[in-house]
């Protein structure tokens, strides 16, 4: 048995991610046991041997997600797992990480913080981490999976962009999303585009410019390659002081993600172009927005939808379109409003942005609580 | 080997940025004469791995070698990444005290323990030098630096006997008034598996030396010379007589099975068990 035979499952999110790594391609896991993600460590140290890769628990998440990097220049694709709090302690390496174009997949599978907080409850409080939680300019590609089907599906996809943009890739899951079973579909593997990174030829020197994404060796192939997260120019040679030398690199690395937000972002939109009331939602939260535009709609009530499968970069167009129609916008989220401002950055000139949030215990927002912020927005 | 030893071959022309009198300068050269002596006419079977500090700038980005300058402290963990799935590059990890045993000090008793295959170099100038010479956790006690003005209070830390108990294969600690036992230790630590460490007791004479009293790097040598006692002559030697004193020679040399090995065997019985289904 190598990679998972086509067919219909019956998993957890945490296994359907676990499942997806070792097709992607992913040959080492480093992690630190940590609710609500330990599964995929369990998982992934039960299954990466049988295809001949190593997953190994490493002494915290600092060194899990050291492992990966390393794992990734050795030109093996590589992946932690981790929630809230060692989210926080990956933070500097998910920098290096930035910095130096390492591509590697970091699952993040929310539970309630800050610190500790609620460590077997789900949460979506880490939405701004993901952007903003490394110094320095950073631009993040993270991506939000509200089913099991698309624990996996994304998974792959964090590897494929990974790979593609030469970044680290967040999946940003939730508990819930994690911790429930569904049917999952799996196609002939033959049937899943897989992206590997580009590699260089035998005469290339420049592995950190020139191209915007510039081609990725690997240690032990002669190309003598000086990776460092200090500033550094083309050649990897570092370049402490030198203002051009910043600005050429850091501005390269968010570009190759800002410029290409049509091509990384994706949204499910559900009747953006005709609504009165449009609704943006991401991961668990989306499922219940499914059923409350389902019981707007039987009652008359145009409802636009667009649920975020990537959740950075953002997609400004998107949330343009239907702020296009829609005169406010509902934004529901288990957090204090962390996406509701990004909406209300770009719509809020023609769209009035209307918070729902809850947080606490694990609650979930109900259809009923969205349903009637529908109804009430009709009202006026 | 063909022809003498020229440090410039293994080094990129690019400027090194050591103060004048470092004992990085001592560890690069000793560590490429072994490197040269085992037959190494380049770098292409290693990998080097650093952290933040003087030290880590030892291999990058001057060695011509792949080498991964890291972020403070996780040299181990990206070297972990690194050797588990590149079993057959010899990946060295040159860094600083506060790196290694400092905020990188649980990777540390962890690769020991694991006994992965690396060679960790620690320069140990009982001082944090690149950030102007703040205390240290090897700081010997009542030192003035920066942020012990009036002398440290605390007692500094003995990595070489740490890594003993953590189970490292190889433990050697001498210091840079000792090269060519130096290069003859790296030699050995080379050419075996398993975790391997050397500490290199080391002088900083721009900040720490000049603020303990001594004026050159010169004078320091002189000191780690009195100071030194080998490891031979020290066990017969009370805790008293050794207090302050710098216990140099081979401190272990033992065969334990890697952590390469155990890995790559469990990888082999999970395959060979999944074959039976």
């Amino acid at each position: 048995m190598k990679a998972v035979k086509p067919g219909t499952y019956f998993w957890q999110g945490n296994e359907a991610c676990a499942e997806a790594a070792i097709v992607a391609g992913c040959r080492f896991f480093a992690g630190y046991p940590i609710t609500p993600a330990t599964e995929i460590a369990e998982h992934l140290s039960k299954r990466l041997p049988q295809v001949g890769g190593i997953a190994i628990q490493m002494e915290d998440e600092l060194a899990s997600a050291g492992s990966v990097v390393g794992a990734s220049w050795t030109g093996n694709k590589a992946m932690t797992a981790t929630s809230g709090p060692g989210f926080s302690l990956m933070q500097e390496t998910i920098g290096y990480a930035f910095i130096t174009e390492t591509p590697c997949v970091i699952v993040d599978v929310q539970r309630l913080g800050p610190s500790t907080g609620q460590a077997t409850k789900c949460g979506q409080g880490d939405v701004m981490q993901t952007r903003w939680g490394t110094h320095g300019d950073y631009s993040a590609i993270a991506l939000s999976p509200n089913s099991v089907q698309e624990m996996f599906e994304l998974t792959i996809k964090a590897f494929n962009l990974s790979e593609k943009y030469r970044t680290p890739v967040i999946l940003l899951a939730d508990e819930i999303i994690a911790h429930m079973r569904e049917q999952v579909t799996i196609p002939p593997i033959e049937n899943i585009e897989i992206t590997n990174r580009k590699k260089p030829k035998p005469d290339e020197k420049a592995f950190f410019g020139l191209d915007e994404i510039p081609p990725m060796p690997a240690v032990g192939e002669g190309f003598n390659v000086v990776v460092t997260g200090s500033t550094h120019n083309e050649y990897g040679i570092r370049h402490t002081a030198d203002p051009l030398a910043h600005r050429r690199l850091v501005e390269r690395i968010n570009n190759k993600i800002q410029k290409n937000v049509d091509e990384i972002a994706q949204v499910e939109t559900h009747n953006i172009d005709n609504c009165q009331i449009g609704i943006v939602s991401f991961g668990c939260t989306s499922r219940a927005v499914y059923e409350a535009v389902e019981t707007a709609e039987t009652k008359g009530l145009k409802v636009g939808h667009v649920r975020l499968k990537t959740i950075w970069p953002f997609s400004e167009k998107a949330i343009k379109q239907l702020s296009k129609t829609a005169k406010k916008i509902i934004v529901p989220e288990m957090n204090l409003k962390q996406t509701f401002y990004e909406v209300e950055r770009i719509a809020k000139c023609s769209a009035e942005i209307i918070p729902l949030n809850k947080i606490g215990g694990g609650e979930l927002i109900t259809p009923e609580e969205i349903f009637e912020k529908i109804s009430e927005s009709a009202r006026f | 080997m063909s022809g003498k030893f020229s440090i410039r071959k293994y080094l990129r022309d690019v400027p090194l940025p050591f103060c004048a009198g470092c004992g990085s300068l001592t560890v690069m050269n000793q560590f490429l004469r072994a490197v040269y002596e085992l037959g190494n006419e380049d770098l292409s079977k290693f990998v080097y791995c650093s952290g933040i500090g003087c030290s880590a700038w030892i291999p990058s980005p001057h060695f011509i070698a792949d080498s991964i300058h890291t972020l403070h402290g996780r040299s181990i963990p990206v070297a972990t990444g690194i050797k588990l799935l590149r079993p057959n590059l010899n990946v060295v990890v040159f860094g600083g005290d506060g790196d290694i045993v400092g905020i990188g000090l649980s990777h540390f008793i962890h690769a020991a323990r694991r006994n992965l295959d690396i060679l960790v170099i620690m320069v140990n100038n009982m001082v944090y030098g690149m950030t102007g010479g703040q205390v240290a956790p090897t700081t010997p006690l009542k030192s003035k630096t920066t942020t012990t003005p009036y002398g440290s209070f605390e007692y500094p830390l003995d990595a070489t006997k740490l890594a003993v108990t953590a189970g490292a294969v190889y433990v050697a600690r001498w210091t840079t008034a000792n090269s060519n036992e130096l290069k003859e230790s790296m030699k050995k630590a080379l050419e075996i598996q398993g975790f391997r460490f050397i500490e290199v007791v080391s002088q900083c004479p721009t900040a720490f030396g000049r603020r303990v009293g001594f004026k050159n790097a010169g004078e320091m040598l002189e000191w780690f010379k009195k100071n030194s006692i080998p490891i031979e002559q020290a066990e017969r030697m009370s805790e008293d007589d050794l207090a302050g004193k710098t216990v140099i020679g081979e401190f272990v040399l033992k065969q334990r099975p890697t952590l390469v090995q155990t890995i790559h065997k469990t990888i082999e019985e999970a395959q060979k068990e999944v074959e039976k289904d």
